[in-house]
């Protein structure tokens, strides 16, 4: 598979897309953890939600 | 009146995170093995008797272009659902949704300005297309320092919700904008009266690409709503915390 001339245009182009899409899902994914880990750490100081249900369970 | 039921079920978050946590491993998983069909068809793609291989950045920067006005169209949506239904996962959909669609918009304009340096000359032109999709990307980005800007959620979300619907003004403007004016950029060409003009070697791959990157949006948006209920949870501990404190 030849690019041609612009190459360099095509590459740059899929290489910003695959970037971006996996740093968008590298935050929603340390996002999920850093709230899981603020329920835990407030739950475990002894408050609790009203249904008395973990708030970090899903 | 079932889709009125389902929209019920889901007002309540406990059971749409219960949703989320049996549907997103699917939807990744699919999403990935259509990213991979329609990543492997645009390689293979022939090039364009006039544009040559730079045709293949199309695949990647139409799907980017698409979803930078839907996912404002859910926004709108999820914006007539906190003002009008007042449903309660409705401003949790709209500010996930605005970093994803402002990634997406990003990606629209950085693909097409450079698809646009070696067809036009240019990276760049001050023309209604280009203009109105850089506008669009600016109001993903006000709305996102609105979010911020005001601390209780649901003030934040009826303020979001008018910006939403004021801005899907933008939305007609960006689709037609190739008719209105005359602009560098090319006319519809996929969906249009009279179907479409690209022939089937280049059709197939965008389309198997285009619902990849919708896939995408409705995964990375699942888990961006879930991420925003815990982050609400989170919020509601903590003043509880400090009320227990106080007294």
């Amino acid at each position: 598979m030849s690019l041609g001339p612009y190459a360099s245009f095509i590459v740059t182009s899929y290489a910003l897309v695959a970037a971006v899409v996996l740093l968008l899902i590298v935050w929603i994914i340390t996002d999920y953890r850093r709230q899981q880990a603020r329920l835990k750490e407030i739950e475990a100081s002894g408050v609790t939600r009203r249904s008395g249900r973990s708030a970090a369970d899903i | 009146m079932k889709l009125t039921e389902t929209l019920t079920d889901l007002a309540n978050p406990t059971r749409f995170l219960a949703l989320t946590a049996r549907i997103l491993p699917w939807l990744a998983g699919v999403t990935a093995i259509l990213l991979a069909i329609g990543l492997y068809q645009s390689a293979m793609a022939p090039d364009d008797y006039q544009q040559g291989a730079t045709v293949k950045i199309m695949f990647i920067h139409v799907p980017n272009a698409w979803l930078a006005m839907f996912v404002w169209g859910v926004m709108s949506v999820a914006a007539l659902g906190t003002l009008v239904w007042r449903h309660p996962l409705a401003d949790v959909a709209a500010k996930a949704a605005a970093p994803i669609g402002a990634a997406f918009t990003f990606l629209a304009l950085v693909t097409g300005s450079l698809w646009g340096r070696p067809m036009w000359g240019t990276y760049w032109e001050w023309d209604a297309r280009l203009t109105s999709v850089l506008i669009l990307f600016l109001m993903y980005l006000g709305l996102m320092a609105l979010w911020r800007a005001v601390e209780d959620p649901s003030r934040a979300a009826r303020a979001a919700a008018v910006l939403t619907l004021v801005g899907a003004i933008n939305i007609p403007i960006i689709k037609f904008s190739v008719d209105w004016w005359n602009t560098l950029h090319q006319p519809a060409s996929v969906i249009r009266m009279g179907g479409s003009t690209l022939d089937k070697a280049f059709l197939w791959p965008l389309l198997v690409m285009a619902i990849a990157f919708s896939l995408l949006f409705v995964t990375l948006h699942l888990a961006a709503m879930r991420n925003e209920i815990l982050r609400r949870r989170v919020r509601n501990l903590q003043m509880m915390q400090a009320s227990q404190r106080a007294a």
